[in-house]
């Protein structure tokens, strides 16, 4: 439970400070950090505009995205506290679900008929189809070093056993958890969300016709996604047994940094060129696949 | 004997579909098919329900030696219940479908069709039932011939009537490896049947024996590199049919894969890892291949490879298990594969049963010129959408379920394996996961593209839904479909106990506990997911009546006057895809460059098509090969009395001298 709300709470000023990294390292002044939870709030009030081509699914979609987003939440644990659901292989659930939402946010692209959000809605199911074995990969690896295989029980294992080498392990996980997390949220290297151009677009083009209240409902799961990699970052790297008060200070450094190092690198770095994004991708599934050799050899398994 | 005898009046009543009045055909089909399936039914319970262990039924026919015994264990039964709903819903669909065919197909066709349909119903369920080899051919012999009857329904279209040749030889093809293999096992056993394998195997090498089953098996069940009839054989055959033949006559296979898996003691890893890759390959391969189709009803077939390739990771993960004693993989890994059977049958054709529809409605299968039809055909796109998501293994619809058993199968014997299994099952683990967002892509752009945004063509603009006849019976389908993705465990324990029997695995009650409180909080997060989308909807609905709600056209850019021919379509979706697929799928590009000196350039047009290459490696080339060979003998056929006399006589001479010298 604990989890569960403190990934709500991160979800709040998660997105502000993104902004506000960004607006410092260009220089500006920058929003506070609560506007795109105000932008929300304007949303909200606000009336909607439906394209004529557009129909059930269009209209459907945005909810079904949210609600996705919302029960894959209920998997993530916190600390030594297990998540609000918690079995075998919660993990599958979580990325499927996912994956649900997903769907409909891609067809519900494809409803309007336009050239652009078809465009977009091919490269969101593109480029999340090549990420998924990198997911797993890393999953694996884990349930593999842990015995374990859901995501309570693989946390709460995952220093225990005593090994020191965990932590490379971890900083791999680490790693792997930033990237996967940037290409779900469609941000810089693959995906820039201010670009002005529609042909270079992918999450933004694919939501071009949203207004309104389903917009609104489309920003809040892409804010809570980001903080639901944040938590599983946050899991890696943190030893499930220390002090709860540190714990939770701990969890909202780390949602902090996380929002900061998209924020950096969103400053500092160009987005990929389209067609290298595949290869991009793919790289993360050949990392995933040096944690695995590192984890043979952490189990004794190899050498 | 009260079994028997209702079972042999069943089968000769059949025949009598010749003497029915044409307009009462159809309800004849129905009552005497509703009458076998209620017959098998009673025999499933019985033996599912555990009041008898194994059924036998005798059937005292002299002409096979009073030696024709339907024997029904669990696993039988289980295939049994999975034909009987694919059957019974295709016949409801078929009332709608066959409907435009009153006129123009006579009395005759109408009666081998329906025979046909009843024909490819019973040998189904004799082939689980039988365990003699020589009758186990014959009944699969007959399954061939009534689905090739049944595929060629549209015969007048010479090329349906070549894909249906096409179809009968490579079966004929499968039923010579499984011959060759029963004959191997009666030379060395004395008896051709089932029941001799665990004889055979105990005293010979396993892996030869099973090759030449897994051959002739692999081809009805479509395994990549034997699965070029599938893509070809569905479109052709109408869709009930198709629906039935992709959704459980390919599972046949299964079921004989299967049968021959509980007799093999040795080799079993090598077997495993055999059956394991192999799979693998078809999954990947088959949605890869699925994903560059522009016809709907062949990218429907390339996904049965795909889910093919889905059942059998499991199954060779429940041999791994085997060979390794892990009890939890092997019960997990076969249940998964085990259960993906039934839920491939329920999605499947229901996909085949809606892509039936489209063609009813706009007379294509090309999906570019579809579009929009959401609107036209309301109800038709609900339902492909459900089992898009289905065949996608997304939760709460059942298809999550199987993966799911598969997945944590995996997930669960990784840590407990040596290092070589460890590698293989991560092979697995991604290649399922891969195959996972293939699939979501896939579908993605087929119910896209079919249903969704604008008609791209005048047939796509004046599309009416279908007639309440084809679309009421599909419910059924659904209703399982659902019910399995949110009421898991009433269908995995019994699959658990079908699988431990089968294999007599150890004391799984553990494992079944442990699994039991997983899938209830599977169910309850299914449920809670269910709930949180109703009730945002609701929200949304009352939020936006408080709100204005106006209507315009689709963000254009500034530019919004385009046709409907500016949409995106199949082939653009898939651009990208093509990029990094192109080793695989050779996807050519027909088209004419514009010349330099071409100032004023006329029309163009613009073509793509892929390959399959396994057709072009395995039957084309070899083919072709053959035919060459076979013009160049035909020199010696010239057509004049004498030079035949004259070969009579070498041959005779030949035949002469060899024998002289001992030779023949």
């Amino acid at each position: 439970m604990t989890g569960f709300i403190l990934i709500l709470i991160s979800a709040f000023f998660f997105p502000g400070v993104i902004l506000r990294a960004k607006s410092i390292a260009s220089g500006r002044k920058g929003p506070g950090i609560f506007q795109p939870v105000k932008e929300i709030g304007v949303l909200l009030r606000k009336g909607s505009v439906f394209s004529n081509a557009t129909g059930v699914i269009f209209q459907i979609a945005p909810a079904i995205s949210l609600a996705s987003v919302i029960c894959a939440m209920a998997v993530i644990p916190f600390a030594n506290q297990n998540a609000l659901i918690s079995f075998e292989g919660d993990f599958v659930f979580f990325s499927y679900l996912l994956a649900f939402g997903k769907f409909f946010a891609i067809i519900a692209a494809l409803d309007t008929g336009s050239s652009f959000e078809g465009m977009g809605a091919n490269r969101e199911a593109f480029f999340s189809m090549l990420v998924e074995p990198a997911f797993f990969i890393l999953l694996a690896t884990f349930a593999m070093f842990t015995g374990c295989t859901s995501f309570s029980d693989i946390f709460s294992h995952f220093f225990v056993t005593g090994n020191h080498y965990v932590l490379i392990y971890s900083i791999i996980g680490f790693y792997l958890f930033i990237q996967i997390a940037m290409i779900e949220n469609s941000r810089l290297p693959v995906d820039d969300p201010k670009t002005h151009l529609e042909l270079t677009m992918i999450h933004e083009v694919m939501i071009l016709d949203n207004s309104g209240f389903d917009k609104a409902l489309i920003h809040m799961g892409s804010y809570l996604k980001f903080s639901i990699y944040g938590a599983l970052m946050y899991n890696v790297i943190v030893p499930a047994g220390w002090n709860v008060f540190l714990q939770v200070s701990l969890f909202m450094a780390v949602q902090i940094i996380f929002a900061m190092i998209i924020g950096l690198i969103e400053s500092f770095r160009a987005r990929n060129k389209m067609n290298l994004n595949p290869k991009f991708i793919l790289t993360l599934s050949s990392i995933g696949l040096i944690a695995f050799l590192i984890i043979l050899i952490l189990t004794d398994k190899l050498i | 004997m009260m079994n028997a005898v209702l079972f042999l009046i069943i089968l000769t009543l059949t025949f009598l579909v010749f003497f029915v009045p044409k307009a009462y055909k159809y309800q004849y089909t129905l009552l005497l098919l509703m009458g076998a399936i209620a017959l098998s039914s009673v025999w499933c319970f019985k033996v599912l329900s555990g009041s008898c262990q194994v059924l036998d039924i005798h059937l005292e026919l002299p002409a096979f030696g009073n030696s024709l015994i339907l024997i029904i264990d669990k696993l039988s039964a289980f295939f049994i219940v999975v034909v009987n709903i694919t059957v019974f819903v295709g016949l409801l669909y078929a009332k709608g479908y066959l409907k435009p065919y009153q006129q123009t197909k006579n009395s005759l066709s109408f009666s081998i069709h329906f025979l046909s349909y009843l024909w490819l119903y019973l040998s189904m369920i004799m082939v689980v039932m039988i365990r003699d080899g020589l009758t186990f051919l014959i009944v699969w012999e007959l399954m061939a011939l009534s689905s090739f009857l049944l595929v060629i329904f549209e015969a007048e279209d010479r090329t349906i009537l070549k894909t249906g040749i096409n179809y009968l030889i490579q079966m004929h093809v499968g039923m010579f490896f499984i011959l060759i293999a029963f004959l191997m096992v009666g030379k060395a056993t004395g008896e051709m049947s089932f029941d001799a394998l665990g004889l055979y195997f105990s005293n010979h090498s396993d892996f030869l024996l099973f090759i030449l089953f897994f051959i002739g098996f692999g081809i009805k069940a479509g395994f990549i590199p034997l699965h070029t009839w599938l893509p070809e054989a569905h479109p052709a055959a109408p869709s009930h049919v198709s629906g039935v033949m992709s959704g459980v006559m390919i599972k046949m296979g299964i079921y004989g894969i299967l049968r021959v898996l509980i007799s093999v003691q040795n080799d079993l890893l090598l077997i495993g890892i055999t059956i394991l890759v192999i799979s693998l390959m078809s999954g990947i391969l088959g949605v890869m291949m699925a994903i560059v189709q522009h016809d709907l009803k062949r990218l429907l077939a390339y996904h049965s490879i795909e889910n093919i390739g889905i059942i059998g990771i499991g199954i060779g993960l429940g041999v791994i298990g085997l060979a390794t004693n892990d009890t939890t993989l092997s019960l997990l890994g076969f249940s998964g594969g085990l259960l993906h059977v039934l839920n491939h049958s329920l999605f499947k054709s229901l996909l085949f049963f809606n892509a039936g529809s489209v063609y009813h409605a706009i007379h294509t299968r090309n999906i570019e010129q579809m579009g929009g039809l959401i609107k036209k055909m309301p109800y038709t796109a609900i339902l492909f959408l459900i089992g898009s998501l289905a065949i996608c293994g997304l939760p709460p619809f059942n298809g999550f379920i199987s993966e799911y058993l598969i997945y944590i199968g995996m997930f669960k014997s990784l840590s407990v394996t040596n290092l070589y299994q460890s590698i293989i099952i991560l092979g697995s683990i991604v290649g399922l996961s891969l195959i996972g967002g293939l699939a979501i892509f896939c579908f993605t752009k087929a119910f896209g593209i079919v249903f969704l945004g604008e008609p791209r063509s005048e047939k796509a603009k004046t599309a009416k839904e279908v007639s309440r006849d084809m679309i009421i019976p599909q419910y059924i389908t659904i209703a399982f479909i659902v019910i399995i993705g949110l009421a898991s465990v009433l269908f995995v324990k019994p699959v658990f106990n079908i699988i431990s029997q089968t294999f007599s695995l150890p004391d799984i009650t553990n494992v079944t506990n442990a699994f039991v409180s997983n899938l209830v909080q599977i169910s309850l997060l299914c449920g809670i997911f269910v709930i949180t989308v109703v009730a945002l909807l609701v929200y949304r609905h009352y939020h936006l009546k408080s709100r204005k709600v106006s209507y315009g056209p689709t963000w254009g850019c500034g530019y919004t006057a385009g046709t409907s021919k500016q949409e995106y379509t199949a082939t653009s979706y898939a651009y990208n895809y093509n990029h990094i697929a192109k080793p695989v799928l050779q996807t050519k590009k027909i088209m004419k460059d514009i010349r330099e000196d071409e100032i004023f350039p006329d029309e163009r047009t613009f073509k793509s098509h892929s390959d399959d290459i396994f057709k072009k490696l395995f039957i084309d080339k070899p083919v072709d090969w053959i035919s060459d060979l076979l013009k160049k003998i035909a020199v010696m056929q010239t057509g004049q009395i004498q030079h035949y006399i004259l070969y009579a006589f070498v041959y005779l001479l030949l035949v002469f001298l060899l024998t002289y010298f001992n030779i023949i």
